[in-house]
Parts: C-alpha cells; structure tokens; sequence
C-alpha cells in the first residue's frame, strides 16, 4: 500500500513535469511557463508536512533535472524544490489551509523556489544571465504559479488527503 | 478537535526525523551538483540523463502528439481583413523577387557554375532527418533547450546541425533511442561561426540567454577593421566534417552595431531569422546516405 502511494506520487510528479515542458510551452510567455512540479511540491507541503514534502520536492526535481530537454547541471531543481518543500511544510498550518493562505504560500514557494535555481546557476557559472534578466524571469514565472493555483493545488490537495496514511484519525 | 491537537502532536515528534530527512536530501543535491559540474561531457549524471530520457521521450512525444492539433486551433480564426493584407504583403514580395531574378539572370548563371564546381569537388548537399519539437524547456532553468521526436533510430548522434524553412535552429546535444535535446542557438552558452555574405569576413556568434525581441544574437568579428552594416545576413562558416554545424546555413540579419571602446573587435547584434518561440517542424542534417527509421530528405530533391 506504501509502494502504491509513493508510486502515485511519482507518477503526478512526472505527469507535471511532462504537461510542463510539452503542453504549457505553446501558453507560455517569453518561454517562461508554470511550475507545475512546484505547484504539486506545495500541495503536498500543505497536506502533509514538511518530510515527505521534502522528499517529494527531491524526486520532483532530479526528474526536471533529467527529463530531456534539461541541459542544466544535474540536482539544481532538485535542491530547489527540496527546499520548497520543507519550507512549506513548517508553514503548513494545522487547520485546513485558507484560499489566500494558500495562494500566499505558492507565491512565496515560487520566489524561493526560482530564486534558488538561479542563484546556484550564478554560482556554478552555469548560464550566463544578468541580475535584472533574472529577478524578470522569477516574478513572471511567481505570476504564472499563482495564476495556476485555483487549478492545480485543489485537486492535488484532494488527492493527497486520499493519499495520507489513516494515522491522524487512528494514532 | 481531538484531530487538531493528535495532529500537531504527532508533528512535534516528527520534527526531528523531518529535519535529519532534510540534511540528507541537501546532501544527495549537493554531491549530485557536485559530480554533473565536474563531469562535464562524461559526468557519471550523463547515464541517468539517457534512462530519463529513454524513459521520458515517448511520453513527450504522445503529449505533443496530443496537444498539436489544439495548438494550431488559433490560426483557424484568421480574419478576411488578416488574409487580404497577407496576400497584398506576399504579392509586393513576390514582385520585389521576380524583378530580382529577371536582373540577375547573369549573376544567377555564373552563381550556378561555380556552385555546380564546387558541389562536385567537395560533395556538398546534406540530407535532412525531419522531426518534431516535442518538448521545450521551461524559461526558468535559464537554458534554452528542445527536445525534438528523432534519436539514435533516426541516425541522430550528438553535434549535428539542426536548421528548419527559415534558418539555423541549433545543434544536438544529447541522443536517445527516439529523442534528441537541441541547444538552440540563443541560448547563453552557444557559439557558432558565422560569416557575413556581403564581405566573407568571419565571427563567432553568441546567443544571449533571450528567446523573444529583437537583437538575440551577438556577433564578434575576428577582424576589427571590418565593418558590418546593418541588413547584412549572416550564414554559419561551418567546421571540419560538419560537426557541430555544417556550412552555408543562414543564421539571421544584423540589425545594428555596437562600437565600445573597451572591446577590440566590433560588436554586431543579430536577429535570427528562426521564430524560437514556436518552433515546430525542424531538420537535422545527417551525412548522405544515412540510415534512418524515417523518410529522409535527400539533398537535391526537395528545397533544403
């Protein structure tokens, strides 16, 4: 039952990874487009905590990482996103999540989650791009991610409510 | 209510494993950054790149498959008005053209000779592998990259040229059985020869990391004397045996020119006559005769 948890997990994580880099691009603006992966990482930052959000974050990137058009240095969305998650997670409150909580923390996930990636690319001199180029690319890409949120985080919420382990009610 | 309070009591217990959890996700980051920036084109990343890919690939591939038909719904709604200037705009064009043509009929027929002398001295023509753009990476990695539906089946290896209708596109990077990721010229870390048709004088070209506006491309000319005007195209120099890019292709205009006094070669900036950003229907060139699993464009038959 663990195995097919975490197997559904993968398999959303990929489904956003691929809606990602193959539909979105023909909405996208400028070739920035939704992070759906960080869209999932937050949702499940919310329902269930900061551990497996972090862990889910881990895969959710090693696999923008390496799906293929990534030419990037292999395990910079992967810490990104493991990030995310965590942070998410601490913030996660213990009721039911508001709309504009929700909304907030996707904002502020985005920023760190983009800003993250960019920062370690100036540090490892992966590509070559000004400071003003990137802060655009971060708030266009922080304004996707929330336009994104009424229809992303609902379902992926639900679904990782059905997916949460009986604990909570039985313990 | 009972929820609420077993809820949070079970996160404070939790709160130590969550973190050491943390630690060692940081850490598995950390040395995969590690061994992908030192590795370089043999990174010990560079397998689980291709399993990803083998993996990945034909589940692009199904999504673009899916998703082409909607995308080209917009161009249905092209208005009479739209249409009736488009064709008013191709037939001022088609007339510039023929009196172009009808001028130069001498300068077309000796073009021709000296083409014709040098196709037979260096078998010149290439064949085309077509493909479709089924994946493109997303702005916010910075890097500007494509995956495209032919691999390794195709007769795709790495370093061979990518051009469509319009231009130079970019060059492969990496092969799968039924993928391959191209670099597109405008991305930051891309150089390409480029040669200046009014004078012959060549540089190299850089992209800027940008995929939309004008001015993507950045050309330094080896020789500073030389002045590029703005207008003038720009085609690839080509290297030795076609890798990564084969001669004669064209790569976009100048539009204007920057002189700094700090810098000793003169700066021109370039925009491609490729749209980067809806790219679709591309052609890789592949050595004559090669095998491949799909109708290959054979050089002198159709207008490469």
């Amino acid at each position: 039952m663990t195995a097919l948890r975490a197997l559904v997990a993968l398999a959303v994580v990929a489904l956003a990874t691929v809606l990602q880099v193959s539909l979105f691009p023909h909405f996208a603006w400028d070739g920035i487009v939704p992070n759906l992966a960080l869209l999932v990482v937050v949702g499940a930052a919310l329902v269930r905590g900061p551990q497996f959000a972090a862990t889910l974050g881990f895969v959710a990137g090693v696999l923008i990482d390496l799906a293929p058009p990534a030419d990037h240095i292999a395990g910079r969305w992967a810490l990104a996103l493991v990030v995310v998650g965590y942070l998410a997670g601490r913030a996660r409150q213990d009721t039911r999540p508001t709309a504009i909580a929700t909304v907030l923390t996707v904002a502020a996930a985005s920023f760190v989650g983009t800003s993250i990636f960019a920062l370690s690319g100036l540090l490892l001199h992966d590509p070559v791009v000004g400071v003003g180029e990137m802060l655009e690319v971060i708030l266009v890409a922080l304004v996707w991610d929330v336009l994104l949120t009424p229809f992303v985080l609902p379902p992926v919420m639900l679904l990782f409510h059905r997916l949460e382990p009986a604990q909570v009610a039985y313990r | 209510m009972e929820h609420r309070w077993k809820g949070s009591d079970g996160r404070e217990k939790d709160n130590r494993p969550s973190r050491s959890v943390l630690i060692a996700l940081l850490l598995a980051c950390a040395t995969m950054i590690t061994l992908d920036a030192h590795g370089g084109q043999d990174s010990p990343v560079e397998p689980a790149r291709r399993v990803a890919g083998e993996a990945f690939g034909p589940v692009e591939t199904f999504t673009a498959d899916v998703v082409r038909p909607f995308a080209a719904i917009p161009d249905y709604f092209g208005t009479r008005k739209n249409l009736r200037k488009e064709v008013s705009a191709l037939e001022a064009e088609n007339a510039e053209l023929r009196r172009s043509v009808e001028t130069s009929g001498l300068d077309r027929n000796r073009l021709a000779e000296y083409d014709g002398l040098t196709r037979a001295a260096s078998d010149a023509g290439h064949d085309l592998v077509p493909a479709h753009v089924i994946a493109v990476g997303a702005g916010q990695s910075f890097s500007h990259t494509v995956t495209i539906d032919a691999g390794t089946d195709a007769g795709l290896h790495a370093d061979m040229t990518v051009l469509n209708n319009d231009g130079l596109v970019g060059r492969v990077v990496r092969v799968t059985r039924t993928t391959a990721t191209v670099v597109l010229i405008v991305d930051a870390e891309s150089v390409v020869g480029g040669r200046l048709a009014s004078s012959m004088e060549i540089g190299f070209l850089s992209g800027r990391g940008v995929i939309d506006g004008t001015g993507r491309l950045d050309l330094d000319l080896m020789d500073d004397s030389v002045v590029a005007n703005a207008g003038d195209v720009v085609t690839t120099w080509g290297s030795k045996a076609g890798t990564p890019y084969v001669g004669g292709i064209p790569i976009g205009r100048v539009v204007s020119v920057i002189n700094s006094p700090r810098e000793t070669s003169r700066r021109a900036v370039i925009e491609p006559f490729v749209d980067f950003t809806s790219l679709d229907l591309v052609g890789v060139v592949v050595p004559r005769g090669a095998t491949s699993d799909r109708d290959v464009v054979r050089a002198g038959e159709g207008d490469d």
